[in-house]
């Protein structure tokens, strides 16, 4: 097992380190890291979960923005925004690669022997109208009559949410099975839509769907931590592609919105023509030695 | 410019981080992650 797999564990088991519900404990952890986001899509409402989840929280801070102010509470997601943008300005999208669980399960499933089948990428811009829409504009703007928005996102869309709170406190609370209805069903087919997605295609929810990925790609070009390609050593000989857990076609565009900085690609070019940067100056110490440059 | 724009972008949601720390946002996203999100589960 290499050492980003082993990362992802460590990220996936402290974002969910609260094991004490099966045991008499609270249903949920209600403790002051709660107040803290994780860096990775994780609902706060599973029952393991140990951190809040970034997008659950910017969707109820702007879905909040009116109440709040008639009340002079003056919030704005700033907390979240600047906490994703420092992340995303340091690395851009590398969270989604060594930090999130639900990436980690997405490589996990896609283990599993299937037929493989590329994905569209005519529906890589889904992932920015997911975030604009359901994620900023409608919770900020569809408001009750008492001036509260909803979190669109996590109740029409979010597959992480029903896989990792919907059915397991579906499970722990009879009381709440009552509720289920189509908003329910709904999800649910999501859900199941992307799990065997996820069997068939590399990291597919990331690629399509992620609104949380889609903040941290914009930041891909500009991060400080970024990627390089020499074209004077790339024989575009598609390595980085195969490896490439989000199918990103590295010798025709160095840091894709869909790229992760999982550095797969760095290890696979036998040629050296894969690099990294920091802020535009090359590495503090040289990369390791190719074949390519041996004399 | 190109060295300069990942650090001003740094500096920049580090301000605004520290502004909603300061705002007390996280007492916000505490509140709301303690209780069951009934929305996240598919049935509020």
């Amino acid at each position: 097992m290499d050492l980003r797999r082993w990362v992802q564990l460590v990220a996936t088991a402290l974002t969910n380190a609260w094991w004490l519900f099966p045991f008499g404990g609270p249903v949920i952890y209600g403790g002051r890291l709660k107040s803290v986001c994780a860096p990775g899509l994780n609902c706060y409402s599973c029952p393991a979960a140990a951190a809040a989840c970034p997008i659950g929280a910017l969707q109820f801070a702007l879905a909040s923005i009116r109440p709040g102010l008639e009340v002079g509470r003056h919030h704005f997601g700033l907390y979240v925004l600047g906490l994703l943008g420092t992340l995303g300005a340091l690395a851009g999208r590398m969270p989604c690669a060594w930090l999130c669980p639900f990436g980690l399960l997405q490589e996990l499933l896609h283990k599993i022997p299937s037929p493989k089948l590329a994905v569209w990428r005519g529906l890589y811009p889904l992932k920015y109208v997911i975030l604009a829409l359901f994620v900023v504009l409608l919770p900020a703007l569809v408001l009750d009559e008492f001036g509260y928005g909803a979190t669109w996102y996590c109740k029409y869309i979010c597959p992480a949410g029903t896989l990792e709170a919907g059915l397991p406190l579906l499970a722990m609370k009879p009381s709440l099975r009552g509720m289920v209805g189509p908003l329910f069903y709904n999800k649910l087919a999501i859900l199941l839509l992307f799990l065997v997605w996820m069997v068939a295609s590399r990291r597919p929810f990331c690629r399509v769907a992620c609104p949380l990925g889609a903040i941290y790609s914009l930041f891909n070009k500009v991060s400080v931590f970024r990627l390089t390609r020499d074209d004077g050593k790339c024989v575009r000989c598609k390595a980085c592609e195969r490896v490439c857990p989000m199918g990103v076609a590295f010798y025709e565009e160095a840091n894709h919105t869909n790229c992760i900085r999982c550095l797969r690609c760095l290890k696979a070019c036998e040629y050296g023509a894969v690099g990294y940067e920091i802020a535009g100056s090359p590495p503090p110490l040289p990369a390791k030695a190719r074949p390519a440059d041996a004399p | 410019m190109r060295r300069r724009l990942p650090f001003v972008l740094l500096c920049l949601f580090l301000a605004l981080f520290v502004l909603g720390v300061t705002l007390g946002e996280p007492e916000a996203v505490f509140e709301k992650a303690v209780a069951i999100c009934l929305s996240c589960i598919g049935v509020g």
